[in-house]
């Protein structure tokens, strides 16, 4: 009897709306759970090949055969793997890349892929690259305009291209890689020049061997690990990838959940309205003698009939729209992704059940009160079921939702506070700005004041929509147009020619060479800074250890290395917040300036004494000054300066940050001819990559909230559904009393456009709002406020509504004006 | 009053309407012939599903006829479109209707001068307050249909019907949902001002006692004028 009631009661037409919602909601939440989903499963599966190894050490020693030697000892297999940033020149075009030199038997674990042409078919190989060659990826073909079999210099070597690399197990994606790979034999090294005493460079020792053994050997060298020093197992794959992981399944989550909220708004708006319109049939099962239970589970079970069917499609479509997401961000996270699996299909049907619990389940339960006596008489009042119940349904329900997604107790609860306040106040400002709307009524002619009372007269339900797209809205502008608002505000903050090129790895005897060559070029003033490398060893006469500190931040900074620097005076852009920049008596005194935020991390005060193990030997320095520095800038800046006279007779690498114009970029192949060990870093091409990854990654995003505004079209069809009857009277009755089918027409339109009007607005304004108070607290820069975000907001909104709203609604002027004389006011 | 009662403006030549419904071809209406003159009053009587509104809807070109013609105001409604028609509705037509049918989300006011608008009357807003004064509900001016009584929606839709100071005027059973005493009274105020206006009124009712103060009586009967005092 259920699937017969559900049948007949489809060609009502609420129904379908009532489906397409649970399916909106259905397929965000399984499209966001299918792609997490295989992302943790890949991150799973693939962790031992994420290291390349079963155990990786980690070190900025160039020596480190001390290890390589007992792991061989122990039967071991081995590998090194040595990883800088270097400049490969071709001809007279320079290319930033990464450059990893290995040797043999790299990678222990997983496979490296080949091809011989950047998009042909990839074939797995064993081997490494021979002597003279490297393996590319197609990135650096494609800047360079290179093909298979060319040839290359980096620093005082040549090398053939030989192949072109499809994938690295030990690269999850080029997430955050800025450069090109150019994969090389260890064996070549040397002879580049590359690797000079103090240059950047993370050298790595592969070790591979039965789980036990390698367990034991693990815990042995623990304790023996040097400074900079870091072991990483198959266990702790890629921490940092896992917590992005964590938080994109939580972000995307929220995502769809804002969906499935407006879908469930949609659904219960409908339900109400099908609930209203089986009064009668409730009425007459009752007199037919049905009990209560009866009716029910009619209902319910017609409903579950409905969920069920929608869910299983919602679950295709999101399985379907994976592969979109996929497409737009696999490549960022994980080389190879498994297929989906099949999990994501429970958490799709439990969203459809619950949705229908906490949405359509309440209003319908009125029916169960409905008095027989109502066959007779259509005036007999029925009790509502309590709002309360109703509103507290939907609040369980969402928080049951999030609190799958996101697992955390009081973030679920923050976030769904959090949702809750932010849409009433939307809701509040909606309010607001109809009441407002009502004054204009007596400004406008027929037909926009027929479509404006039609907004006015409904506010509860016009509220709904407004706020419903408004959310839509306001998050695709946030992602779209305030992103790249906030990318340029920052970049426009930069005074005019702020460097643009980083020089690193410079040695010291030839910080006069590099000067001379900017001079020569016209680039004056060019200062190099000396840069010390150091390792923090005693803090007070106590040695430093990690597990003393609580933020992961501290822990981080202790243990990585600094890099000492000395100057005589003060950097311009710093500020000093404590103690005083030494005068020339204190040349050669062991005194300190550290940056402020630095210090704060790790608790260290004024008149502190750090002692820095310098190659070697340990110094110790006095903090004498506190600074403040401006990260945001190009600049060259430092944690930690000491006074000219210290560390000059200690190994020092030297770096500088200029601004070159177009034609002096061009001759930077010469420099690099000359100086063959020094890196160039362009930073305009770091931030188009930058960029290309933040577009991709909103476009991901976007792609989520593309949901939201199927949602808020949901709703708006719900609540043209509610009253599409009196719409089809009222505009029978304004045709008998001579309203052309045009006056109609505008009627119509000046109802959508301003209900897309006002949500865009909303948008507009909440984006901005957002935005501002984005760039205040976490981006730290002036936001310039932007009109043209309302605008766009305004207009799309504008667009999506009346297009939808008329589509919608177009069925009511065909209505044949006969009706109003057959039909009461509804 | 406007002497004008030797025109014909409204008649009906051979109408007939069929619909198609699943079980066949349904006769509503068929072979009606009258005329009425300018400034008549005509009822048309006739007991329920007898074709009342049916005729109502044709002779105010709110529905196609399948056979024969409307001729209002020597204009055959057959030759304009739906557009057409409604134009001729806002310039010369106005109704009245059994469930007031006042738009809910207009006030008082905004429903008046409604047709005014469509008609593209001058100063709508002066001659809704004025007919709304009229009526008595000028102090009402501002309030929603569901603050007023069914008595008073019915006047504001009285209101709102003679606002264009139509030529002719339709009233479907006017007083079917009020109270005798109600409905005795918006009787009256709606043949006070059909005769202030010189209106052709036609109006359909079961009521025998107020189709006797209108000029002429139509009987119809499934569909066929049985009875035609003229
Ligand atoms: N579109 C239609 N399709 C089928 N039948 C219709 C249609 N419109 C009207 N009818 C039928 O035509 C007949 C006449 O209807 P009409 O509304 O004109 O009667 P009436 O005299 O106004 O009745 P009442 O006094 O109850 O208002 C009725 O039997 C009605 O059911
Ligand atoms: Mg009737």
């Amino acid at each position: 009897m259920s699937w017969r009631m559900l049948w007949r009661d489809w060609r009502g037409g609420e129904l379908t709306i009532l489906a397409v919602g649970l399916i909106i909601a259905v397929t965000s939440i399984t499209a966001v759970g299918f792609f997490t989903d295989r992302i943790e499963r890949g991150l799973k599966q693939q962790s031992a090949e994420l290291i390349g190894a079963d155990l990786v050490i980690t070190s900025s020693r160039q020596d480190v055969s001390d290890y390589i030697e007992e792991a061989r000892e122990q039967n071991f297999e081995v590998a090194t793997t040595t990883q800088f940033r270097s400049v490969v020149v071709f001809e007279e075009q320079l290319q930033l890349a990464e450059v990893k030199a290995v040797t043999e038997g790299y990678p222990l674990r997983g496979v490296l892929r080949i091809s011989n042409t950047a998009f042909g078919p990839d074939t797995a190989i064993t081997d490494i690259p021979a002597a003279g060659d490297v393996w590319v990826e197609a990135r650096l073909l494609q800047m360079l305009g290179l093909a298979v079999g060319d040839a290359i210099r980096l620093g005082s070597s040549s090398f053939n291209i030989r192949k072109i690399l499809r994938y690295e197990p030990d690269r999850a994606g080029d997430m955050f890689s800025v450069a090109p790979r150019v994969l090389m034999n260890r064996a070549d090294l040397d002879a580049t020049g590359l690797i000079s005493a103090g240059a950047l460079v993370s050298y790595r020792v592969l070790i591979a061997g039965p789980r036990d053994r390698i367990n034991s050997y693990r815990d042995a060298i623990d304790d023996r690990l040097k400074q900079g020093e870091q072991i990483l197992t198959f266990e702790d794959g890629r921490p940092e990838l896992n917590t992005a992981l964590e938080r994109a399944q939580q972000f995307l989550g929220l995502a769809a959940l804002i969906s499935v909220l407006l879908a469930g708004v949609a659904v219960a708006s409908v339900a109400y309205r099908f609930t209203s319109r089986h009064l009668d049939t409730g009425a007459m099962l009752r007199c037919l003698g049905a009990s209560q239970r009866t009716i029910i589970q009619l209902f319910t079970l017609e409903m579950l009939w409905l969920s069920l069917l929608a869910s299983s499609v919602g679950c295709l479509l999101g399985f379907v729209t994976q592969f979109g997401i996929t497409e737009l961000l696999d490549q960022l996270v994980l080389a190879h992704l498994p297929p989906p699996s099949f999990k994501s299909l429970l958490l799709g049907y439990a969203t459809g059940i619950v949705m229908l619990i906490g949405f359509a389940i309440p209003p319908l339960l009125s029916l169960r009160r409905v008095p027989p006596l109502r066959v007779l008489r259509k005036d007999v009042a029925i009790t509502p079921v309590s709002g309360w119940f109703v509103y507290g349904a939907v609040i369980v329900c969402m928080f049951l939702l999030l609190y799958w997604q996101i697992g955390n107790l009081g973030l679920v609860s923050t976030v769904l506070a959090g949702i809750l306040v932010t849409l009433l106040i939307l809701a509040l400002a909606a309010y607001l700005l109809i009441a407002a709307l009502n004054r204009l009524r007596a400004q406008v002619g027929v037909a926009w004041r027929f479509g404006l009372a039609n907004i006015s007269r409904r506010p509860a339900s016009s509220v709904i929509q407004i706020v419903a797209f408004g959310v839509g809205i306001m998050v695709m502008l946030l992602l779209s147009t305030v992103r790249s608002d906030l990318l340029d505000d920052w970049q426009q903050s930069l005074p005019d020619n702020s460097p643009n090129h980083f020089v690193i790895n410079v040695q010291s005897d030839q910080v006069a060479g590099i000067t001379e060559y900017f001079d020569a070029r016209g680039v004056s003033n060019t200062r190099l800074y000396p840069m010390v490398r150091a390792r923090l060893v005693e803090i007070n006469g106590q040695p430093v250890r990690a597990s003393d500190y609580e933020s992961e931040r501290a822990k981080h900074m202790v243990t990585r290395e600094f890099n000492l620097s000395w100057a005589e005076d003060m950097q311009i852009d710093n500020k000093l917040v404590a103690g005083s920049w030494w005068s020339s008596q204190d040349f050669g005194t062991p005194l300190l300036s550290l940056e402020a935020r630095l210090a704060k991390t790790l608790g260290l005060q004024m008149s502190d004494v750090l002692g820095f193990d310098v190659n070697g030997t340990v110094i110790e320095f006095t903090i004498s000054s506190l600074r403040k520095v401006d990260w945001d800038t190009f600049n060259i800046n430092f944690f930690t300066v000491v006074p000219p006279g210290v560390l000059e007779d200690k190994p020092a690498n030297w770096v500088t940050s200029v601004y070159l114009d177009a034609e002096q970029r061009q001759q930077l192949g010469q420099l690099v001819r000359k100086f063959p060990n020094i890196t160039l870093i362009d930073v305009d091409t770091i931030m188009k990559r930058v960029r290309t990854i933040m577009d991709r990654v909103t476009l991901a995003v976007e792609f989520i909230f593309l949901f939201t505004i199927l949602a808020g079209l949901a709703v708006l069809y719900a609540a043209i559904q509610a009253n599409q009857d009196q719409r089809r009277f009222e505009n029978a009755v304004l045709r008998t009393l001579g309203a052309k089918k045009t006056t109609l027409l505008l009627g119509l339109f000046a109802e959508f456009t301003t209900l897309g009007a006002l949500s865009g607005l909303l948008a507009g304004l909440s984006a901005t709002t957002l935005a501002w108070v984005l760039a205040e607290t976490i981006f730290k820069f002036d936001y310039a406020f932007d009109i043209s975000v309302a605008l766009t907001g305004i207009v799309s909104g504008i667009l999506i509504v009346v297009v939808a709203g008329m589509l919608g609604t177009r069925s009511v002027l065909t209505h044949p004006p006969i009706q109003s004389l057959r039909e009461g006011a509804a | 009053m406007v002497d004008n009662t030797s025109r014909t403006f409204v008649e009906a030549r051979n109408l007939g309407k069929q619909v198609t419904t699943r079980e066949g071809v349904l006769t509503l209406l068929e072979k009606i012939n009258f005329s009425a003159a300018a400034g008549t009053s005509v009822a048309i009587l006739g007991a329920s599903g007898s074709g009342k509104t049916t005729l109502l809807g044709l002779l105010a070109g709110l529905d196609v006829p399948t056979h024969g013609e409307v001729i209002l105001d020597g204009r055959c409604l057959n030759d304009y479109d739906e557009d057409g028609r409604a134009q001729i509705r806002a310039e010369q037509v106005g109704f009245v209707f059994q469930n007031f049918q006042l738009l809910f989300g207009l006030t008082a006011l905004e429903n008046v001068m409604l047709p005014l608008e469509l008609a593209q009357a001058p100063h709508p807003r002066k001659t809704a307050e004025q007919l709304l004064d009229r009526v008595g509900l000028g102090e009402r001016l501002h309030h929603y249909p569901n603050q007023l009584s069914g008595g008073e929606q019915q006047r504001c839709a009285i209101a709102r019907a003679f606002s264009i100071q139509p030529r002719c005027l339709f009233a479907d059973e006017p007083t079917g949902n009020l109270d005798s005493e109600t409905g005795k009274r918006i009787i009256e105020l709606l043949f006070e001002l059909n005769s202030e206006q010189g209106t052709t009124l036609i109006m359909a009712t079961h009521d025998n006692n107020l189709s006797q103060i209108c000029n002429r009586r139509l009987q119809l009967d499934a569909g066929r004028l049985v009875g035609n005092d003229d």
